[in-house]
């Protein structure tokens, strides 16, 4: 019976989806542009929703408040400080820009708008490769996420294999059909589902236990650490090292960084920048703090398991526990979808048009983006199933670091759009040595578990520099290559700074 | 054309308060001065208070900023 219900509601909310991206497949034409950026039409709430619902994924429902249960509440101003803020000024000074410069020279990808503008199909491939490289684990752990969520869910009534592919073939499904538009209206349709049911999950759970002060008092004398600001594991460096890393990270992220070319007018730019905050606030607040609460509950979590489901399987009824499931598999579609568009936007645009078929027409890059998405999506699915038993440690450890991997392409990209100094070997070779570093350290430390390497008594390689995470020094030289290397260099004849609106020195 | 702020209608000395603003509700995400604190106030620690009423701030300096002075080091 229980089973039956989970089921239905998780059916039930499949098929909304798809209902809404076939809504939109008939407001869509084939052309590419249209298919990647919904025509550059989209309104605040839906701009707002779908690039917030992208940001969002396993970690609200899971992730997040299993850190919170573990070690504390504090990730909510980690959250705040990047999500909430820190995002919000990026969406200013590199959206803003991207927008104005992209609806000028009609850009759709990050790397086409760097290649047009430094005269280098190579720099454009670079970004574009990049972009994917992190991509591709990064969607692998969404699938494989949605796959434990559905067999926590129906205590593996539903094999692992069967949740990820049944992920999978919906996303396919609506994305191919109705591209961006599809994603958009979906994402939109998540965000609000998943706002409404965190709220009404904290609303029964403080009825059931006496209110949110018991359960603040409950949290606080079973944790006495969880009250006070700060102590355990945040330390001022990892507060602040993982918001700036991560904020800088999703200002790249291809998803995140293609939704500042969609907006119709500028409006929309502003009350999405206004907004923000608030958003963050209404939706961090209750999920983290519902993962710290249950830490005086006494609930018990299993094993690989996590604490959300936990907490609402003993306070809530059965079809409630799977409506927020839902929303957590809302999560983990509405990034993974925008994901597979965007990668296969990089792809066929930077890669294949300009590499492999410049001739092709709009309607035939329509086409092969649409065989794009889903083959991108198979792939990561197969990656997802061979993760069970614990293979493919490396692309694994790539997805986790992912954030930090984008972030090394955020300061040369605001060199590009703000210093008319730039240059193409200097783009070039800011992204090559950061990403190069950054991709040395996650191997030495994520892939082969080491704790650095020691050459000539120096140990290199490290966690951390002075008491700083390794992505905030990566980051750090990204800059120094970029402004030292185009200090040095002359421009090519084909780079065309006026492009962005910026003077050569 | 360029850095400058041409196409915005703020005097130097408005531009100058939004970027210190703006400054502020960065440095103050944090409740630095709360720090180690563990007051609880009406059913939440006093520092997660800060935070959502910090959050409701910036969105007010925000929605000024976008009113007012949108564009300012960004035109193209």
């Amino acid at each position: 019976m229980t089973l039956a219900v989970q089921l239905g509601v998780l059916g039930l909310y499949l098929v909304a989806s798809l209902a809404i991206g076939l809504i939109a497949y008939r407001a869509t034409d084939s052309a590419a542009e249209d298919y990647y950026l919904a025509g550059r039409t989209l309104g605040t709430g839906v701009l707002l929703f779908t690039t917030f619902a992208t940001l969002l994924s396993a970690f609200t429902f899971f992730g997040g408040p299993n850190v919170a249960f573990s070690i504390g509440p504090e990730w909510l101003l980690v959250m705040g400080l990047m999500d909430g803020i820190l995002f919000a000024v990026l969406w200013y000074v590199v959206g803003y820009k991207q927008w104005l410069v992209g609806k000028k020279h009609g850009y759709v990808t990050m790397g086409e708008m760097l290649g047009d503008r430094f005269g280098s199909s190579r720099l454009r491939g670079l970004v574009a490769g990049v972009g994917l490289l992190w991509l591709f684990p990064y969607v692998m752990l969404q699938q494989q996420g949605a796959g434990q969520a559905v067999v926590g869910l129906t205590d593996g009534a539903i094999p692992y294999w069967a949740g990820a592919a049944l992920i999978t073939v919906f996303m396919i499904l609506y994305v191919t059909l109705a591209g961006l538009r599809g994603v958009a209206w979906t994402d939109t349709l998540q965000g609000v589902f998943m706002l409404g049911v965190l709220w009404v999950a904290v609303a029964w759970l403080a009825t059931s236990v006496g209110g949110i002060g018991a359960l603040t008092d409950q949290m606080v004398s079973t944790n006495p650490e969880f009250g006070a600001l700060g102590g355990g594991a945040y330390s001022v460096q990892y507060i602040l090292g993982t918001a700036i890393t991560i904020a800088f990270g999703v200002a790249a992220f291809p998803q995140v960084n293609q939704r500042f070319f969609m907006a119709k007018r500028v409006e929309t730019l502003k009350r999405s920048f206004a907004l923000w905050p608030v958003l963050v606030v209404l939706l961090f607040v209750p999920a983290f703090l519902l993962g710290a609460w249950a830490s005086g509950l006494g609930v018990a979590v299993p094993e690989g398991g996590n604490v959300i489901p936990a907490v609402l399987n003993e306070y809530t009824p059965a079809w409630f526990t799977a409506l927020v499931v839902a929303g957590a598999m809302a999560a983990m579609m509405s990034s993974s979808d925008s994901m597979l568009l965007s990668g296969s936007s990089y792809f066929t645009r930077d890669i294949y048009r300009p590499l492999l078929a410049p001739d092709a027409s709009e309607e035939r890059e329509g086409r092969i983006a649409r065989i794009g998405v889903a083959v991108f999506a198979t792939a990561t699915l197969v990656g997802a199933l061979l993760t069970q038993g614990g293979g493919l440690g490396a692309i694994v450890a790539l997805g986790d670091t992912a954030f930090g991997g984008y972030a090394q392409l955020t300061l040369p990209l605001l060199c590009a759009l703000y210093w008319g100094g730039t240059t193409r070997t200097g783009m070039l070779a800011g992204i090559v040595v950061s990403q190069a570093v950054y991709l040395a350290h996650v191997g030495v430390l994520s892939v082969l578990g080491m704790e650095g390497v020691t050459v000539a008594g120096v140990t290199l390689l490290k966690a951390s520099y002075l008491t700083w995470e390794y992505a905030l020094w990566c980051m750090l030289l990204s800059l120094v290559v970029t402004v030292g290397v185009s200090l040095v260099t002359p421009p090519a004849g084909s780079e065309n700074p006026a492009k962005f609106g910026v003077g050569a020195d | 054309m360029g850095l400058d702020a041409n196409d915005v209608d703020v005097s130097p000395v408005e531009a100058t308060l939004w970027v210190l603003a703006i400054a502020v509700v960065v440095a103050l995400a944090v409740p630095w001065f709360l720090w180690r604190d563990a007051t609880i106030v009406a059913g939440l620690p006093a520092w997660i208070w800060w935070h959502i009423v910090w959050m409701g701030v910036a969105s007010l300096v925000f929605y000024g900023f976008s009113r007012r002075a949108w564009g300012l080091g960004v035109e193209l």
